[in-house]
């Protein structure tokens, strides 16, 4: 029962700075630091007490029961649950006090900490949810977190139009989930993941007419169908093509939640929810096939986006959502436990990267246009070298946490089938581009003579302890993260298809081998080439992209994804509503409104003639009464 | 004997050409005049019903009614005479400060 102080501590601080934020203010962090440690702590006990194979299932709450149907509020933590409690609650402490010393002195300290917190809560909450119900009340809950936080400086239109940006986008592939759950609870009679876990093989063989509305018969596997469904939510939130284009602008946000939510903890909510739901994915082949290639096409996309992109931020933005579509293809090629692996390190090393971003910005007084930068590594060290640390994890590079889990994507997607072997050398491909793009970043920002404007920004020079300290902690877990065993301790809780306890990083045989020889000698490449093309010839890149031109074009302008989406969704729509505003608002309900009344005034006018002041007149008014009166006495 | 129908007729006539003169006369008096003649018009038909049942009390209403009559006709005159002090007119029409 204890475990219920993991989600509620940061709850009760969200409540606190809620409600008293307006008189704690800059103190705000001694509210909610020690909540978030508390939740920390207590995910440790927890950790240890599932270690070994136990699930903790603990019933909070019984919310509404109507016939056969229950729906209670409980958690349930397993293996896969523990290892994300633990990612959330690291990294969440570790931006909270990265944010002491980031928001210092703003006016929304108090309001941003009760945020995070919020999302805090809500993120616990969701990864320990035991039934479809609560997974998506707090799926729903952590994007309102994330519009809130992303507008957090609301002063600001960009903002603001990032967030609602992030929200409705959100909310498509929130439909698709809704209509998923619906169905499950149609087919299962029940919400919980045990109930529905423990019965779906029984419904492998039925089928649904999707065409019986219009009288046609187009029968597809109804575990398909929700699988499908419940993937459209993971699309929307984990920020996969085609619903990928909320991650980029949300940069809008502060830089500490860029680290926490749009990187480490919110949009692997629905990487975590395909690991979660293996069980039915496992049973839908053609599903999987769809996420797999889903991820792939947004691991590609995502990198060869951030190839070009001059936004410190937006680099990093795009290699989340290219490291995402590494995760999701792992999963929808059945290498769960993969994608989980790097969904861990990813965490590590992608918070670390933003959170450096945010030290470079902060020092050089909100510049984040890297060809403003230059020239830092000397004068901000312990900023430079765990970004250094964070690129190697990100590209790759051997013995950091990344290239453990990377390599385990690659390998077990090699023996995946045939198809697992066309993703996987896509994969090896953004691998090089991971690699390129990533010390480009860090050639360019770090390197080189200073191109800031220093009159304008002052001496430059490291940030304070609150904000170094995270950067060595998450720097020391990019590596660390590689060594603990992670692979064998999810496989008991995360297995593929099939195939029963499979040991993990799958057969190390000469493929693997090869792979993983491939993977680093196209990783080198990809650091090497970035070392020629930013510090040895800084004209190369010029030259490729004016020989590449459409191809730069169509990298730098992001494939055009958002000006397709604002020719045929946001314009149409948009002028729908002006259609509707001017046609029915204005001139049906307005005028009905408006007629009502003048109808009255009109009526009142043509009485008002009757009253003429002249005595005769009313006096014939009472003879024409009494006679009609008189008349109907004598007929009736 | 006369019928009861003949009063009745003629009570009838001399109320409605009251009535109408009521309605219709832009003097003040002659309007006054037309109200006693529906007045006195009531009165015949009370007494020819008295007549015909044999009933004093349709003859001793008379009397009421004739005093109530003159009355009313000494007050209607007075405020003719103020209206007329007021306005310097005796046309009805005229008289429409109560109007919209």
């Amino acid at each position: 029962m204890i475990y219920a102080l993991i989600p509620l501590l940061p709850f009760a601080a969200f409540l606190i700075l809620g409600l008293f934020g307006h008189w704690i203010r800059e103190r705000a962090h001694l509210v909610a630091v020690p909540a978030v440690l508390g939740s920390f702590v207590l995910s440790l006990g927890a950790f240890a007490a599932v270690a070994d194979g136990q699930t903790i299932s603990v019933l909070l709450y019984t919310w509404l029961t109507s016939g056969d149907l229950r729906i209670e509020i409980g958690l349930m933590v397993d293996r896969l649950a523990a290892a994300m409690l633990l990612l959330v609650t690291i990294v969440s402490g570790l931006v909270h006090v990265y944010t002491i010393g980031y928001m210092h002195g703003e006016r929304g300290y108090a309001r941003f900490f009760s945020y995070v917190a919020l999302f805090t809560f809500s993120m616990l909450m969701l990864v320990m949810a035991d039934n479809f119900l609560q997974l998506f009340v707090f799926w729903e809950a952590v994007g309102l977190c994330s519009y809130l936080l992303i507008g957090h400086w609301y002063e600001r239109p960009s903002a603001c139009a990032a967030a609602t940006k992030a929200f409705i986008v959100n909310r498509v592939g929130d439909f698709g989930f809704l209509l998923g759950v619906l169905l499950v609870v149609l087919s299962f009679g029940s919400l919980e993941y045990r109930h529905v876990f423990s019965q779906a093989a029984d419904l492998a063989g039925e089928s649904l007419n999707l065409l019986r509305p219009v009288g046609g018969n187009w029968e597809v596997p109804t575990l398909s169908v929700i699988c499908l469904l419940l993937f459209l939510g993971a699309i929307g939130k984990s920020a996969q093509v085609p619903l990928h284009v909320w991650l980029p602008d949300a940069m809008e946000g502060p830089t500490p939640i860029s680290a926490l939510i749009h990187a480490a903890t919110m949009v692997t909510a629905g990487v975590f929810l395909v690991a979660r739901l293996a069980p039915l994915y496992n049973l839908s082949p053609a599903v999987m096939t769809i996420v797999a290639v889903t991820g792939a096409v947004t691991m590609v996309l995502g990198a060869s986006i951030a190839l070009t992109q001059f936004d410190i931020k937006r680099v990093v933005a795009y290699s989340t959502v290219s490291q995402l579509g590494y995760m999701m293809m792992a999963c929808g090629l059945g290498a769960y436990t993969a994608g989980i692996y790097h969904l861990l390190t990813h965490g590590a090393f992608k918070a670390l990267l933003f959170l450096g971003c945010g030290s470079v910005i902060i020092a050089l007084h909100h510049e984040q246009d890297m060809r403003r930068l230059g020239g830092l590594k000397d004068k901000m060290p312990v900023t430079y070298w765990t970004f250094v640390i964070g690129a190697l994890a990100l590209s790759g590079f051997p013995l950091t946490a990344g290239f453990f889990s990377k390599d385990a994507i690659l390998v077990e997607a090699w023996s995946a089938g045939g198809l697992g072997k066309i993703l996987a050398l896509f994969g090896v491909l953004t691998a090089f581009l991971t690699a390129f793009y990533s010390f480009r970043l860090v050639f360019v920002t770090f390197w080189g003579a200073p191109r800031y404007d220093s009159q304008h920004t002052g001496p430059v020079h490291e940030p304070s302890k609150t904000m170094t300290v995270p950067l060595l902690i998450l720097a020391a877990l990019s590596i660390v993260t590689g060594y603990l065993g992670v692979p064998a301790f999810l496989q008991a809780v995360l297995s593929p298809p099939g195939i029963e306890a499979e040991p993990p990083s799958g057969s190390h045989g000469p493929a693997a081998w090869g792979l993983m020889l491939l993977t680093t000698a196209v990783g080198l490449g990809g650091i090497g080439l970035a070392y020629l093309a930013y510090v040895r010839s800084p004209e190369l890149p010029d030259r490729l992209a004016r020989q590449w031109q459409r191809a730069y074009r169509l990298s730098f302008h992001k494939w055009y994804v958002d000006e397709a989406y604002d020719r045929t969704v946001v314009r149409p729509t948009v002028m729908l509503a002006d259609r509707l505003w001017e046609r029915v608002d204005m001139g049906v309900i307005d005028a009905a409104v408006n007629g009502v009344a003048r109808t009255i005034a009109w009526w009142g006018w043509l009485m008002r003639l009757i009253q003429s002041g002249q005595a005769q007149h009313y006096a014939l008014g009472m003879t024409v009464g009494a006679v009609l009166l008189l008349g109907v006495y004598l007929l009736f | 004997m006369i019928p009861l129908s003949y009063y009745v007729i003629l009570s009838s006539i001399v109320f409605v050409t009251g009535l109408v003169g009521v309605l219709i006369r832009r003097n003040i008096i002659i309007i006054l005049l037309s109200v006693e003649l529906m007045l006195n018009a009531t009165n015949i038909n009370f007494v020819a019903f008295s007549h015909f049942f044999q009933n004093m009390t349709g003859q001793v209403f008379v009397f009421f009614a004739l005093t109530v009559a003159a009355a009313e006709v000494a007050v209607g005159l007075a405020i003719i005479i103020a209206l007329y002090r007021s306005k310097n007119t005796i046309n009805v029409d005229e008289f429409q400060l109560l109007k919209w």
